[in-house]
């Protein structure tokens, strides 16, 4: 059985719902894609906190289309985890309960409004890079999902640099606010690719079963090299000493990550951990009589019907 | 079993103290709304083809669902939904003896007949 299952990994072959697969992979996958899933729910409260004070009503009518993006992102992976076989109700319990982690760039605040044009380049950005080797991962159904999110990203992308580069072309406070927002954002965005890959001895498996398709620092470096160039259009600076062009690799060097504090965020410390999870519980028990209410309609509703359907067929 | 894994996999996500939970979810129909599956028409003239799914009370619901989740970008002009409990679906592990009596046939194929040069389309 295993034999058989690499061989169609390796020829590229999808691995779908009903496929055997090994218990390893199903559960490498069911934290993965319900990780992600997550990732997707929760970063909307970030950007949600500048719906209401947007600058303009443009602003207002494209941010509101971007967190309602994420929402349907979360749905997607939500379903595609779904066919590993965990419910819809364990995956919400395990990120109520703080059993399961989501993304940690989510646990920084969004302090000023240049902050959502910093969240759509950088945040998006690395997660487009993390996201497009996605679309051939393989698991059908992620896959699938991925193909979707990627297309609607690029937009999230866009929109995200448009506030910059408006900011940048305005008044010097709109540019320093907008250098601010790099400041906070750059780094947490660098970390969002994990941690080094010399500390990363199980992407070699996921590697294998082609679910990874590239390793945490191939990507980062990618990202770097990106964001090195497109930061000179907006006329700002990345907020690293050590960030330089390496004629002989190709690539730019950057400095050291500060993987301490990413440690300190991921296990709960970060600025706004507690403030998200609390923020899901919150929606997620306040919204309990509005699903008990549908299931009793649906309920009622179909033993109507039931009794409408008996007399006749007597 | 209950496998545990210790290792993050999407991003920064590190997973210590995650456990996988086991294959065979547990749904409690009392408050866990079913799922649906979503096909979906993207234009005039085509046939609708699986998006995805999503969970829903009713029919009605799950049809204003699919609309928000699946057509965000006029995806669709026509939308199926349809309760995943009635999907019959073929076994992969019988397609060897399922596919395998049209394995046989290629004359089935044009390909499969030699016309003459001068016979043109046919």
């Amino acid at each position: 059985m295993d034999a058989r299952f690499m061989d169609k990994i390796n020829k590229e072959i999808k691995i779908e719902p009903k496929d055997w697969m090994p218990d390893k992979y199903r559960q490498t996958l069911i934290r993965q894609i319900s990780q992600h899933a997550h990732s997707e729910i929760v970063g909307m409260l970030p950007e949600g906190n500048w719906i209401t004070r947007a600058p303009t009503l443009k602003r207002k009518a494209i941010l509101l289309a971007k967190v309602q993006d994420e929402a349907g992102h979360g749905l997607y992976l939500y379903s595609a985890t779904e066919t590993l076989g965990i419910s819809r109700d364990e995956m919400t319990e395990q990120l109520l309960s703080g059993k399961a982690k989501y993304s940690s760039i989510f646990n920084y605040p969004t302090l000023t409004w240049a902050d959502i044009g910093a969240i759509g380049w950088l945040v998006d950005g690395a997660a487009i890079i993390n996201q497009v080797p996605l679309c051939r991962t393989s698991y059908g159904p992620y896959a699938r999902a991925m193909v979707r999110i990627c297309k609607e990203e690029s937009f999230h992308q866009r929109q995200g640099f448009d506030i910059l580069l408006t900011l940048c072309r305005g008044t010097q406070q709109q540019r320093n606010m907008a250098q601010d927002a790099i400041n906070r954002w750059w780094w947490p965005s660098l970390m969002m690719f994990g941690p080094p890959d010399d500390a990363s001895p199980h992407t070699a498996q996921s590697v294998q079963w082609k679910i990874k398709r590239f390793t945490n620092d191939e990507l980062r470096q990618k990202f770097v090299d990106i964001c090195a160039v497109q930061v000179k259009t907006l006329g700002l600076q990345l907020p690293d000493p050590d960030l330089k062009y390496n004629e002989q690799t190709g690539h730019y060097d950057f400095g050291v990550i500060n993987w301490q504090q990413f440690w300190q965020v991921v296990n709960g410390n970060g600025p706004c951990n507690k403030e998200r999870l609390e923020a899901r519980q919150k929606a997620w028990n306040d919204g309990a009589w509005v699903r008990e209410a549908a299931v009793a309609y649906a309920t009622k509703r179909k033993e109507q019907e039931q009794s409408i359907a008996k007399p006749a067929a007597a | 079993m209950r496998l545990y894994i210790s290792k993050y996999y999407y991003g920064d996500i590190p997973g210590s103290d995650a456990g996988g939970p086991q294959p065979a979810a547990t749904v409690n129909p009392a408050t866990e709304w079913p799922l649906w599956e979503v096909f979906i028409r993207s234009k005039q003239g085509l046939d609708h083809k699986h998006a995805g799914s999503l969970h829903a009370a009713d029919a009605a619901m799950a049809m204003e669902n699919a609309r928000d989740v699946y057509t965000r970008r006029m995806e669709g002009v026509s939308i199926w939904v349809v309760e995943s409990r009635y999907i019959h679906a073929s076994n992969p592990d019988d397609a060897e003896s399922l596919y395998e009596p049209a394995n046989d046939k290629v004359y089935r194929h044009p390909t499969f007949y030699n016309i003459p040069a001068e016979v043109k389309h046919m």
